[in-house]
């Protein structure tokens, strides 16, 4: 038998109960559907988390912290008090509330700076303004987004930070336009608030700035991001009247690395410094953990799809044990006529590849609908601020894949009833009642 | 004389075991030579089916030994057995073993499909079979719509749409009025005369079995001899 006939007669052949294939094929195409979903999920997310890590830039920027004790973890209480290890520092928000990490000294920093690889070492000064108010609208609380002044903002009108310039300049996220009285992002552009922060004494001070552009939200918070022109200012305002000697630890310093360095190269670095006892992570990095949670809520529901698609394979058991019952006699009269065991195998292997791939492709083509549409709806609707973020997107290989998996999944399933098939003596089955 | 196509010697076939065993043939030995129309002829249930199903090589002797053009049919490999089957061999089942839902056409044409023919040549072979047993105009009836007598014929159409050397037809004209019947015993032997095809005849019709070159008489699983006195054999007798 050619095999263009095994094809077109294993088609025929699952189409002669269509109820029952139809079962099968509806098993299928759910956990088809899920796999699809679940995947095209995973796709949206990692591309837009790349999209963002890429548009962001900073990749030659190393942020570092003192790694957290070892001895001291929540089961085995505080550690013992040791004068000579410097004071730690609570950090701001975006980490855990009350948790503390050693701060880092002067003499720490010049051991960074020492550690090959590193260009230059600066300690990440942190300011906590008190408000901003534009033009006399009111006052609102301004959260300064760590991370702002190094790296590369999603504009949405505006230009990006200058660090090099002399004048004070921020950039305001999209979320603060209308409470501080801007029409659009574009009115926002060029305008001067003023920052409010009190300093060292008690006393509240104001500083202007001038906002260069309005950025979108992201991945890393939605905080407003000051030039380093406007740091130094805040932070010269917010320590006046300081005894000297008062700031000497700082929670995190940012290092510079070749902007060309390789992967394994950063990754060196970072375990250089981590054998010295610092944390270090790359912007790469702090998105990449984001990544990580996603990945696993995905891999979640990919179990859960595949698992369906296995209690789809005992519906294909299911489906072709019958049907090899049903074309008992058929199966005896073809080989009486001389079809090979290896054919009547083939012919029944290939009617449970078809269910699987009718299955599967009607399941693909529902989801990336489906997928299509919800994620058109969310882009519109709750994720409007986060712009670019598509949840849902169908790669090709993908979704080849998985019709190929459902298909093996099929197949290996049919090799049960198709040995059935294939082994049976024409006499015996030409004789069945 | 040249090699018999098929040689039995003592063959016998017994089904279940223990006390429910059954001896269905008791060791039958015939040869049958190229060219030859042989009749099998007995009782209901005195193991013509059994008998004709080993010499097509459908079920394997449990004693005795069978013999193609001079081979034991037990060292052929399961290739050849295929090749034999599909090429050589055209069988009529006493229970015709129609597809019902596939077209009298696409039933016809089932040797040619396993043996791999194109689609073209087989539907052209396939007509002109259907066409010699004036069935050409239910080529795409469904096989289930058909009449008890047109079934008869579209397994006849089956078994010589390959051009086969031999065929086994099990109560050939059983289903069929006298007049159809008489059409498709004269198709068959017309190919016995004309194609030198072997025919292999099981049946009840004492008429039949006379027109066939030689009778063979079974009776409870054995083969009975020339000169037992039944009715059968004295008709046949005077016939040949
Ligand atoms: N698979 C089987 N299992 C048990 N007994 C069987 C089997 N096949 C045939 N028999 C028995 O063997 C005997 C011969 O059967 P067979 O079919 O050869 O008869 P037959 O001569 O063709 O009869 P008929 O003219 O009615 O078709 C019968 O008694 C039958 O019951
Ligand atoms: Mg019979």
């Amino acid at each position: 038998m050619k095999f263009l006939d095994i094809v077109r007669s294993a088609i025929q052949n699952s189409f002669r109960n269509k109820l029952r294939t139809g079962l099968t094929v509806v098993a299928i195409f759910i956990g088809a559907f899920t796999l699809t979903i679940t995947s095209g999920i995973g796709t949206g997310v990692t591309a837009y988390i790349n999209g963002q890590v890429s548009a962001i830039g900073a990749a030659d920027v190393l942020t570092i912290t003192k790694a957290a004790d070892a001895t001291a973890t929540a089961s085995d209480g505080p550690a013992a008090y040791d004068p000579s290890k410097s004071t730690t520092v609570s950090l701001g928000n975006g980490s855990r509330p009350g948790s503390t990490i050693q701060a880092l000294t002067t003499a720490d920093l010049a051991k960074i700076k020492a550690t090959a690889g590193i260009l230059s070492v600066d300690p990440a000064v942190r300011v906590s303004p008190d408000y901003v108010e534009y033009a006399g609208n009111g006052k609102f609380e301004l959260t300064v987004s760590q991370t702002g002044t190094i790296t590369t903002a999603d504009l949405a009108a505006g230009a990006q930070l200058d660090n090099s310039s002399s004048s004070d300049q921020l950039l305001l996220p999209t979320t603060y336009l209308d409470n501080l009285g801007y029409a659009d992002a574009k009115a926002a552009v060029g305008t001067t608030v003023s920052i409010g922060i009190t300093d060292y004494t008690g006393t509240q001070q104001t500083v202007t700035a001038t906002v260069v552009g309005v950025q979108n939200e992201t991945l890393l918070g939605s905080g407003a991001g000051l030039n380093r022109s406007l740091v130094a200012h805040l932070h010269t305002v917010a320590t006046t009247g300081e005894p000297a000697g008062v700031s000497a630890g700082y929670a995190t310093a940012v290092a510079h690395f070749d902007v060309s360095a390789t992967k394994a190269q950063i990754t060196a670095i970072k375990d250089d410094l981590s054998a010295q006892g610092y944390s270090s992570q790359t912007v790469a990095d702090t998105i990449g953990a984001f990544e990580t949670v996603i990945n696993v809520i995905i891999g979640v529901l990919n179990a859960f799809a595949v698992i369906a698609l296995i209690a789809a394979g005992f519906g294909i058991v299911n489906t072709l044990l019958m049907s090899v019952q049903e074309r008992t006699r058929e199966i005896g009269l073809m080989k009486a006529m001389g079809m090979n065991g290896g054919r009547v195998y083939a012919l029944f292997s290939m009617e449970a590849v078809f269910i699987g791939f009718l299955g599967s492709a009607l399941g693909v083509i529902a989801a990336i609908g489906v997928g299509s549409l919800i994620s058109n709806l969310l882009a519109n609707g709750i994720f409007s601020a986060l712009p670019g973020l598509q949840v849902v997107q169908f790669a090709p290989a993908s979704i080849a894949i998985i019709v190929g998996v459902v298909m093996l999944i099929a197949f290996l399933a049919g090799t049960l009833p198709a040995r059935a098939a294939a082994r049976q003596n024409p006499i015996d089955a030409l004789r069945y009642e | 004389m040249s090699v018999p196509v098929l040689s039995a010697q003592v063959i016998g076939k017994s089904y279940g075991s223990g006390a429910n065993r059954f001896d269905a043939l008791k060791g039958v030995s015939l040869d049958i030579q190229a060219g030859e129309s042989v009749a099998i002829v007995g009782k209901s249930g005195s193991g013509k089916s059994t008998l004709m199903h080993l010499l097509a090589l459908l079920d394997d002797p449990d004693s005795g030994v069978l013999l193609v053009e001079g081979t034991d049919a037990k060292k052929l490999k399961a290739k050849e057995l295929n090749r034999l089957r599909n090429q050589d061999f055209g069988f009529v089942f006493q229970q015709f073993f129609l597809t019902a839902n596939a077209t009298v056409l696409e039933n016809v044409v089932l040797p040619l499909t396993i043996a791999g023919v194109g689609a073209k040549e087989r539907k052209s072979r396939g007509m002109a079979a259907l066409e010699q047993l004036e069935l050409a105009d239910k080529a795409k009836n469904k096989a289930k719509n058909l009449s008890g007598g047109q079934k008869q014929r579209a397994v006849i159409a089956r078994a010589l749409v390959n051009n086969p050397k031999v065929i086994f037809a099990d109560e050939p004209t059983g289903n069929l009025d006298s007049a159809t019947g008489a059409v498709v015993e004269d198709i068959l032997f017309k190919l016995n005369k004309e194609n030198g095809i072997t025919l292999i005849i099981v049946t009840h019709d004492t008429e039949l079995a006379a027109r066939c070159d030689r009778q063979i008489f079974i009776r409870d699983g054995l083969e009975e001899t020339a000169d037992s006195p039944t009715g059968t054999h004295k008709r046949g007798g005077a016939h040949s």
